[in-house]
């Protein structure tokens, strides 16, 4: 079996290859692996030894086990080492396959590094993939037009300057409901924190919004939030392999924060954005590190706890599981933290996944894997039979999940693989515990 | 106008405010802001009984409302806030709101030079900008990054000139998106556009173009140029000759160019936020040449000194002076002045200013919960608990500072030789 054995339909890459001649997808392959690539892929590519290894580390291998064209391994070779050994000459078909793969079958979640001998960064390589993919105009539909509001609105789902704050200010008024006084403030400058979200949080999940500034309200932090584009910390550029327009995001979000005059940006739960902001974004622009510090949600949270400043009514009810989102866990490495909050929170002991902490298996829905829509949910679903299966081991009702796509895939896979339970955002927990000021 | 020239520049302190208690009807105050010439200073409060209003100087507007927020001073001295009256949202100044009133306003702009205001406006799901109280005649799908021109009598906006239907990836790739000014699309339209910019007469605009995912350029007045790059950045008009420059991306490394030519060779590893003095004979950038090494370049020379961050770039009249802030994790802020950094280190550090004549450069600064003003490398003797940006008298002897301190808005000007 291989990827050409189970192409899908979509408007995106169907459309991308129609265009596609063979001398200008070898022109542009090259390009790529000539202008923006170095030593670093070729070690990688010459130094495989195809030992198998990583065969274990991915969950889509894990969940299609007599299927080796999952791994890995395979994965790069069926693409980049085609790519690579070829000079580019490939087909227009051939390409389509190579991005549904790129797209739909890597999560960039980086676990196969742990369990390569030599440190092969297969997310690097999948990256690289989709970067000439995308400069080859085949991306699949739904994350394409995700790159497109981001370029066009500077956040992810198409929301208008005016939708933004208009949103703010009903959170605000339904939160003055319980809490009178609270205040969402608006471009306060020199506030101590910045509190960026992402797109789908004024888009539906606005209740995340409300409980941020519940908690905001209850420990007594000095925040604000920015009227203007700039508050959405979000990149679906970055997966699409559109860098320049990862860099034009960047740069909107930290001056932003930089106009403001903020000591630091405080993020919500989310994971990719999290690689955006110190990994890869920042970097394009050529900031080595962020320009103003960015705290996620978990690290924030646990900062609040270590100081006193949220405070209980109730524990949690467990025994709960912890999910590790990979981008803040297995790219920042708040694994412990994440679990100190979580024992403060819930009554009852954490129940682990099989792999967790920097070994978790990814919710299949990360690396904008989940962004590429309809036409793709059974590939991730079936890819996220291994986390399916995990989680069922551990016999809790409730995951504690930092990130909203892993909300997102999650969800879908407690669904498919009836596994009844339901997902938590650590806010959901801190906002249903905490002492609530009158 | 209420130009510098007319404020007064006694040399000493006076009281602004003497109280900032909050008032017995005030459910909460929000940030003060103070007006350029420090005569002035507001606060937004809620009224226990509900509604808003704006304390300027202690006193209330005459008429509170639903809602209030965008607290901002002209630069005339005018209190400004979007209000809420009936569900519509307007803005007052000074307490009188517009007549017209929209279903949502934001974004309020000052022209530089004039009088005029204006703010972004949502009107039955359309979306424009709206003038002194005067509404574009044509309004579209989408209306952002609205700017002014120097004296306010023209604007401009990026404008969505066609609807999309979801996930329409192939409509937007022919291009919805154009500039509008006063109101009227440019008849080019393009995959994205930012940042659209005046000249200095008003009479044309520049923006930033996509034409497709890949090909990156700068139209003026609609014409794009010739040249196409891998990236652009912001682009600006030369005040003195008109011409338009702009950071370009050639073969991933960063440049400056003019009317499509190349002036500074794409060699730096970022090259933005440039500025011309006002006789047009100098350009400097805020540029990176080395990765994670950000410094300033004046007409292409870049300054020995770099940071791992550098923001907040100015310029003097004759360009002889050129200052920005550098920093070490937004934490360890210091002034750059002329390619050399001041001795003193800075929780924080806000746009430095220069004087227009005499070379003298100042700066907010702030360490811990104290704020104050450094003057040509030296700190001001007094602390605050806040400080706003300082001014130059015209002269540039003289020195305004406006802050807060033990519960009282004072107004202090110094002689900038002893300051």
């Amino acid at each position: 079996m291989g990827i050409a054995d189970r192409l899908i339909e979509d408007v995106g890459l169907r459309g991308g290859v129609s265009k596609l001649t063979p001398e200008q997808i070898q022109k542009t392959v090259n390009a790529v692996i000539s202008g923006e690539t170095g030593a670093k892929l070729k070690a990688y590519a010459e130094t495989c030894m195809r030992c198998g290894l990583c065969a274990q580390a991915c969950h889509f291998s894990q969940s299609h086990p007599d299927d080796p064209s999952y791994t890995p391994a395979a994965k790069v070779q069926a693409t980049m080492g085609v790519l690579l050994k070829t000079g580019g000459k490939v087909s227009p078909e051939f390409i389509y396959g190579m991005a549904q793969l790129a797209y739909t079958e890597c999560n960039l979640c980086r676990r196969c590094v742990h369990y390569c001998p030599i440190g092969i960064d297969t997310g690097y390589i999948m990256s690289t993939v989709r970067r000439i993919c995308h400069k080859l105009g085949v991306t699949p539909q739904y994350i394409q037009d995700t790159a497109h509001s981001h370029s066009a609105t500077f956040n992810q789902m198409w929301v208008k300057d005016d939708e933004w704050t208009d949103t703010l200010m009903w959170q605000e008024d339904e939160a003055r409901e319980e809490f009178p006084g609270l205040r969402i403030p608006l471009d306060k400058e020199g506030a101590d924190i910045y509190y960026s979200v992402i797109a789908p949080e004024p888009k539906f999940r606005t209740q995340l919004i409300y409980q941020a500034a519940a908690i905001m309200h209850a420990a007594g932090v000095d925040w604000t939030m920015p009227s203007e584009p700039g508050w959405d910390n979000s990149d679906m550029c970055m997966f699409t392999g559109d860098f320049e327009m990862m860099g034009r995001l960047k740069r909107k979000h930290f001056e932003s924060a930089q106009k403001l005059k903020v000591k630091r940006i405080v993020m919500g739960e989310c994971g990719h954005a999290f690689r955006s902001v110190y990994d890869m974004g920042n970097r394009w622009v050529a900031w080595k590190m962020y320009p103003v510090p960015v705290i996620h949600s978990i690290e924030f949270f646990w900062e609040l706890m270590k100081q006193g400043k949220i405070k209980l009514a109730k524990k949690y009810p467990g025994p709960v599981t912890v999910h590790d989102p990979c981008n803040v866990v297995r790219g920042r490495g708040h694994h412990e933290k994440l679990r100190e909050l979580v024992r403060f929170l819930v009554d009852g002991p954490i129940i682990e996944t099989a792999s967790n902490r920097e070994h978790n298996i990814c919710c299949t829905a990360g690396g904008g894997v989940i962004n590429c829509g309809p036409p793709f949910k059974n590939v991730r679903l079936d890819g996220s039979k291994a986390k399916a299966e995990e989680l069922r081991a551990t016999g809790v009702k409730t995951i504690v999940a930092p990130c909203h796509n892993c909300h997102g895939g999650l969800e879908d896979t407690v669904h498919r693989y009836k596994l009844d339970m339901h997902i938590k955002f650590l806010g959901d927990i801190i906002y249903e515990c905490m002492e609530k000021p009158s | 106008m209420h130009p510098p020239a007319l404020w007064d520049w006694e040399s000493g302190q006076r009281v602004i405010l003497a109280s900032m208690e909050r008032p017995e009807n005030v459910a909460w105050l929000e940030e003060y802001h103070i007006s350029p010439d420090g005569e002035r200073v507001a606060v937004l409060a809620s009224l226990e009984e509900g509604g808003f209003t704006a304390l300027v100087n202690g006193e209330a507007w005459e008429n509170p409302f639903e809602k209030a927020w965008c607290p901002r001073f002209s630069p005339d001295g005018r209190f400004t806030a979007i209000v809420q009256q009936d569900g519509m949202w307007t803005l007052a100044v000074d307490g009188e709101a517009w007549e017209e009133s929209f279903d949502f306003m934001w974004s309020t702009q000052f022209a530089p030079e004039g009088e005029a205001i204006a703010a972004c406006i949502q009107s039955g799901g359309e979306y424009g900008l709206c003038i002194d109280g005067v509404t574009w005649e044509t309004l579209y799908e989408n209306a952002s990054q609205c700017v002014l021109s120097a004296d306010g009598k023209a604007s401009a906006a990026v404008v969505q000139l066609a609807q999309l239907k979801p996930a329409d990836i192939e409509a937007f790739k022919k291009g919805v998106y154009g500039v509008a000014v006063n109101g009227q699309s440019w008849d080019a339209n393009f995959m994205n556009c930012w940042t659209p910019a005046f000249d200095a007469k008003g009479e044309h605009v520049a923006a930033q173009v996509r034409l497709n995912l890949y090909d990156y350029s700068i139209a003026v007045d609609g014409k794009t140029w010739n040249e196409i790059y891998g990236c652009v950045w912001e682009p600006r008009f030369n005040p003195a000759t008109g011409k338009v420059v702009a950071p370009v991306r050639l073969n991933g490394r960063w440049g400056l160019a003019q009317d499509g030519q190349i002036i500074w060779e794409p060699r730096f590893g970022q090259c933005w936020q440039q500025i011309f003095s006002p006789d047009g004979k100098n350009i400097a950038a805020i540029v990176a040449p080395d990765f994670g090494k950000f410094t300033v370049a004046v007409n292409g020379k870049a300054w020995g000194v770099t940071f791992p961050v550098v923001t907040d770039l100015v310029i003097c009249r004759e360009g002889a002076t050129v200052a920005a802030l550098g920093c070490v994790d937004n934490a360890d802020w210091q002034v750059l002045v002329n390619g050399r950094a001041w001795a003193g280190v800075w929780d924080m550090a806000w746009k430095p200013v220069i004087s227009q004549v005499g070379g003298h450069v100042a700066a907010k600064v702030s360490k811990g919960k104290r704020q104050t003003i450094v003057v040509d490398g030296r700190a001001f003797a007094r602390e605050f608990d806040q400080v706003f940006d300082p001014t130059f008298s015209p002269d540039g002897k003289k020195l305004l500072i406006r802050g807060i301190d033990k519960g009282s808005v004072v107004r202090i000007v110094a002689d900038v030789a002893q300051a």
